[in-house]
């Protein structure tokens, strides 16, 4: 079978799979702490865009809308190649988390905007009713609100930050991606690819679903 | 200043739209006022300036216990002071009954958990929801969520309690039992300001009634005189058309 020789050369997988497991590794590293980052960053952006003064407010929204137009391939180069002509000089791992985390933070505010907004505006008024300063409003009455209803568009935003990982490969960061093409290269053999696809696949298929059944719940409770 | 609760020259526009012209009240401590009038007359707009959750002309000047109400520092302690229900109860959703009148007592008077546990189920049990302690505010009924909207204000201990048209939103038969319980606390000696539509309640335990339209009080008096005696052919007109249905 010659197909199964090319796609899943079972000697080919052996020889290569620690090279990939260390590229799986760096994969999720990377993607978690962009993820984690992105959160804090937005939703930083999402209460300054919401209540800070408003010349304030209008720089969190640049930067939202800059960072949502901007494709991550350019950003990643310019943080990549660029930025060391001002000194500024990162490991591809950093530059990649860079990168990721600036446009991911503009996403999950616009996330976190839209969750906050979504609290009727009474809870925010029984909380000052009752006195609570507005870290305890925030902290204690709407963004426990406002998490329940972000979580489905936050998880999949995080997907789409897993899958752009890949990107970094392009700046000479051994992840995922990367390691399979040069297994494949190595190998004379492009079964590596399929792998590193099939392990994408694996990690997020669970998630996408999980999106799909918060929202069939959430669809459901409306009604 | 005379009153407990002291409004002088309280102006609010929207946009162009004077909503309140100028009011002057004064309210004395442990005093029941119950305002009522027209939809659109001001009288929710009014009570929502006291503890400044609309904001109002800086000409004007409302103080509460001696504090201004104004932003800053002083508006913690007034809104520490004034005890808030609202017509869509407000009742935090994602708490339980007894956790949503734990809530401010803990985080703004610095009460231990058993202190708050203590007084909030001291309160729920004063408003008759004792059992319901534990379950989350959409598994009751809309006057017991109410209910724990009074114990939640009354977890501040607070000099004075504003209801704005506390029964507008109840089917008609939940309206007595939330009645009942603002009857009792009336008799506590707690400052009461209520604007409402229930006639029967204001003649039975106002000490005294406010008519209000167009943005300003027409008339202030005992129930008796308002009910059975108007004298401003605006409030005989309002009265007549409420009571005679």
């Amino acid at each position: 079978m010659e197909i199964i020789d090319t796609f899943f050369n079972v000697e080919v997988l052996l020889r290569t799979y620690p090279l990939m497991l260390k590229g799986l590794w760096i994969t999720i590293k990377l993607g978690v702490v962009s993820i984690i980052a992105g959160l804090a960053l937005g939703l930083v952006l999402a209460l300054i865009r919401l209540y800070a003064a408003p010349p304030v407010q209008l720089l969190a929204r640049i930067y939202i809308d800059v960072f949502r137009s901007l494709p991550l391939l350019v950003l990643l180069i310019i943080v990549y190649y660029a930025l060391p002509f001002v000194g500024i000089s990162m490991s591809s791992f950093w530059s990649a988390m860079v990168a990721l985390t600036l446009v991911s933070g503009a996403y999950t505010a616009e996330i976190f905007r839209a969750g906050i907004q979504a609290i009727p505006k009474g809870q925010f008024e029984a909380s000052q009713a009752l006195g609570l300063g507005y870290r305890h409003m925030m902290v204690d009455v709407i963004l426990p609100q406002a998490v329940k209803i972000v979580i489905p568009p936050l998880t999949n935003n995080s997907i789409n930050v897993v899958k752009d990982t890949a990107l970094a490969s392009v700046v000479a960061m051994p992840d995922l991606l990367k390691q399979a093409t040069q297994a494949q290269a190595l190998a004379a053999n492009p079964s590596p690819l399929i792998l590193a696809a099939a392990i994408y696949v694996t990690i997020l298929w669970p998630l996408v679903a999980a999106v799909s059944r918060m929202e069939r719940r959430i669809g459901a409770g409306e009604r | 200043m005379d009153g407990f609760v002291s409004i002088r020259n309280l102006q609010k526009f929207y946009g162009e739209f004077r909503a309140l012209k100028g009011i002057n009240l004064d309210i004395a401590e442990g005093e029941v006022i119950c305002i009522v009038g027209p939809s659109g007359s001001g009288k929710s707009t009014l009570i929502r300036c006291i503890n400044r959750l609309e904001s109002f002309e800086d000409t004007s000047e409302i103080v509460v216990d001696g504090i201004p109400v104004m932003p800053g520092k002083s508006l913690a302690k007034v809104r520490a002071e004034v005890g808030m229900v609202f017509q869509s109860f407000n009742l935090f959703p994602h708490l339980t009954v007894r956790r949503n009148v734990m809530l401010a007592p803990s985080r703004v008077r610095g009460l231990s958990t058993t202190e708050a546990t203590d007084r909030a189920n001291f309160l729920l049990e004063r408003v008759g929801i004792s059992e319901q302690a534990d379950k989350y505010p959409e598994h009751l009924s809309g006057g017991q969520q109410q209910r724990v909207a009074i114990a939640r204000a009354l977890a501040m201990e607070p000099r004075v309690m504003l209801f704005d048209e506390p029964t507008s939103a109840l089917d008609p038969e939940m309206v007595g039992e939330v009645l009942d319980v603002m009857k009792d606390l009336a008799g506590t000696g707690v400052t009461m300001i209520v604007v409402t539509h229930e006639m029967g309640f204001a003649r039975q335990v106002a000490d005294r009634v406010i008519f209000m339209d167009g943005g300003e009080v027409i008339e202030t008096g005992k129930p008796d005189e308002i009910f059975s005696n108007p004298k401003e052919p605006r409030t005989q007109n309002f009265l007549s058309a409420v009571l005679n249905h």
